[in-house]
């Protein structure tokens, strides 16, 4: 959208051109979310009816369509509900409910709050995005400078990606509570037994994450076409001059791409490590616990706070990149 | 491509002196270190010699299998020196072994999640999401409000509606397969629809002049050229309807199928169980992303990326 917003917006003609392709790029976009939400209320009232029908009929009522209809739009426990009703969920336990609270003297996260629950799942995917990208990052330095590491590495890369992740979440858990070293670390006060707890999460979240920036930076590192590469060897320049002056920053466009799916795949990952190592904060831990009490209103509220904070990770990626490759020159 | 051969600098002998430095300094102190470390320099020596002096298709399957092989071996060797419990790590000639000891609890396993709810799930929403790509691709209007919207569905975390989908669909592998479907539907979709505008505008212009209708352009031009695309998505997605599969048993399945038997095997910490269970499920994902590439390589020969 924004590349074809972004040219020629001086004087009135430029910016009523780019009204004119902002509203022909915003009017499909709308008429979709709202055929989506229309089709939602639909499907609300669709599922929800049988149960409106079992009550009426269980005390001996007639109900007419639009009692129906207003019935299957206000359930507690829908098997469907409303958007209105998930939008309400989302601001009860949100902007209804104070961040912390006093338990036994003392002042702690309050779990009624979905932002103490996005907060749980944000930290270790943040970490674990950060070490995955960085490993990923450093695996694909080595696959482009090693022909070996190219050869052995990569292959194991993508297989790794076939396991899949959940089934590995509990036995990292095990692992990671029973490696000797972290635990003295945690009796020094070296880490805390907080970080300790989140140190299983995160390491799921990099082992979805690493692997998109391997290989994106593996063909940003190699993106530098044959003439710019024989223009550095003409320069004589060693290969760390060609890979700080010519590789890296010939990457940086690439480095942002697979960091934006690698963040999505980030949150993914905390959110599966978080149904089966018993997390009791998280916003995995709330879909697992709504499911169990079929507290439907609470799996969609915890859902759309996950894609809220997917959405805005992507976004605060989308805008560092923009700033850096305004920094680098680039122009988009 | 780095092509620079023959470079200056290091001689022959100062990387395996380096290795057999540090073997023998790790040596001093504990043996059993050093004969990882040496393992894992010589294994890496040979590799390193095989991929720069080696030449020919051998190679390249060779220098593969030779780092799993060492990965495995070490994991053994570690194991087994340093005694490490069976509950944190068994060593993968147990987990083998588990794994021949309860193939007729394996088999139903694998039958019930991979065969039912993830290959299930995988063709009807591969196959769904294909359609709507072309239905997309020829109106303009859904492009520009359907494919922002399935760009932005494709990021979310869609595992999260797997509890909802099993309230839906029941506990069976329906439920499951319908998670697969959500799962896999938007990735799908974006690289088909991005597929199906790979042809350039002079190969479209040349179908015109031949008055070719849409059905003969889409079938003899814009199919093929569509389909490294629709590869790339249909292996992005062999992996997405495994995981999909297994998380959906989380919340609630028969008393079969890999993630429950994961669930409860954790409970009572069977762990060679679980290992087993991961061995498996590696292998049908490794095997199922095999397959789809193997089915590219045969149908997009043509391609820049498939020649060698």
């Amino acid at each position: 959208m924004s590349d074809t917003a972004t040219p020629a917006m001086y004087g009135p003609k430029g910016a009523a051109r780019w009204l004119g392709t902002a509203s022909s790029a915003v009017l499909p976009i709308m008429a979709v979310v709202a055929a989506i939400v229309a089709i939602w209320y639909g499907g609300s009232v669709m599922m929800n009816r049988a149960w409106t029908l079992d009550q009426a009929e269980r005390r001996g009522l007639d109900l007419t369509v639009s009692e129906i209809i207003a019935d299957t739009l206000n359930q507690d426990r829908p098997i469907l509900p409303t958007p209105l009703q998930v939008f309400d969920e989302l601001w009860a336990t949100t902007a209804g409910e104070p961040l912390m609270r006093e338990r036994r003297g003392e002042m702690q996260g309050n779990p009624r709050s979905l932002f103490f629950h996005a907060y749980h799942t944000l930290a270790p995917t943040l970490m674990g995005f950060v070490f995955g990208g960085f490993m990923g990052v450093l695996l694909a330095v080595g696959i482009v400078h090693s022909r070996a590491m190219d050869m052995s590495v990569m292959p194991w890369a993508i297989a790794s990606q076939t396991i899949p992740i959940l089934a590995i979440a509990p036995i990292i858990v095990v692992v990671v509570s029973n490696i000797p070293a972290l635990n003295a670390a945690v009796d020094n006060g070296i880490i805390s037994e907080a970080m300790k707890l989140l140190i299983p999460k995160s390491l799921i979240s990099s082992y979805l994450s690493f692997f998109p920036v391997v290989v994106g930076m593996v063909a940003g590192l190699r993106s530098p076409n044959a003439m710019d590469m024989d223009l550095m060897r003409t320069y004589s320049a060693s290969d760390a001059q060609t890979f700080w002056k010519l590789r890296l920053p010939a990457s940086v466009p690439y480095l942002f791409t697979s960091l934006k799916v690698s963040i999505a795949a980030a949150l993914v990952g905390t959110i599966v490590a978080e149904l089966p190592t018993g997390a009791r904060f998280g916003l995995g831990a709330r879909l697992l616990t709504g499911s169990y009490y079929g507290q439907t209103i609470q799996i969609w509220s915890a859902l759309f706070m996950a894609a809220i904070c997917a959405a805005a990770l992507v976004m605060a990626l989308g805008a560092i990149e923009r700033l850096t490759l305004r920094r680098m020159g680039v122009r988009s | 491509m780095n092509v620079s051969t023959a470079r200056k600098g290091l001689p022959v002998w100062v990387l395996p002196a380096i290795g057999a430095g540090i073997v023998a300094f790790a040596a001093l102190s504990d043996l059993r270190l050093a004969l990882v470390l040496g393992v894992w320099f010589g294994a890496w020596a040979v590799n390193a010699t095989l991929a720069t002096r080696g030449v020919g298709q051998g190679v390249r399957i060779v220098v593969p299998v030779i780092f799993g092989a060492t990965l495995l071996g070490l994991w053994e060797l570690v194991v087994r020196s340093y005694e490490v419990s069976a509950i944190i790590l068994p060593a993968p000639s147990a987990i083998w072994a588990q794994i021949l000891a309860s193939t007729d609890t394996l088999w139903p396993d694998f039958r019930q999640t991979i065969l039912k709810g993830a290959l299930a799930g995988y063709i009807i929403g591969c196959g769904a999401a294909f359609l709507t790509a072309l239905a997309v691709d020829r109106s303009g209007f859904l492009q520009r409000g359907l494919l922002p919207v399935g760009n932005f569905i494709a990021a979310l975390p869609i595992v999260g509606t797997a509890p909802i989908l099993v309230m839906w669909f029941g506990f069976d592998w329906q439920s499951k397969a319908a998670v697969v479907v959500a799962m896999v539907f938007f990735p799908m979709l974006v690289n088909s629809v991005q597929g199906l505008k790979a042809s350039d505008q002079m190969q479209r212009d040349l179908m015109h002049t031949y008055a070719a209708s849409y059905w003969q352009s889409l079938l003899k031009l814009r199919l093929p050229t569509a389909l490294p695309f629709i590869f790339n998505g249909l292996k992005i997605c062999t992996t997405l309807a495994l995981i999909g599969a297994i998380v959906a048993e989380f919340f609630g399945s028969p008393i079969v199928g890999m993630g429950f038997r994961i669930k409860i095997s954790m409970g009572r910490l069977a762990m060679d169980m679980v290992w087993a269970q991961i061995a498996v499920a590696a292998l049908a994902g490794s095997g199922f992303y095999g397959l789809v590439a193997l089915i590219e390589r045969w149908l997009t020969f043509w391609h820049p990326s498939q020649r060698r």
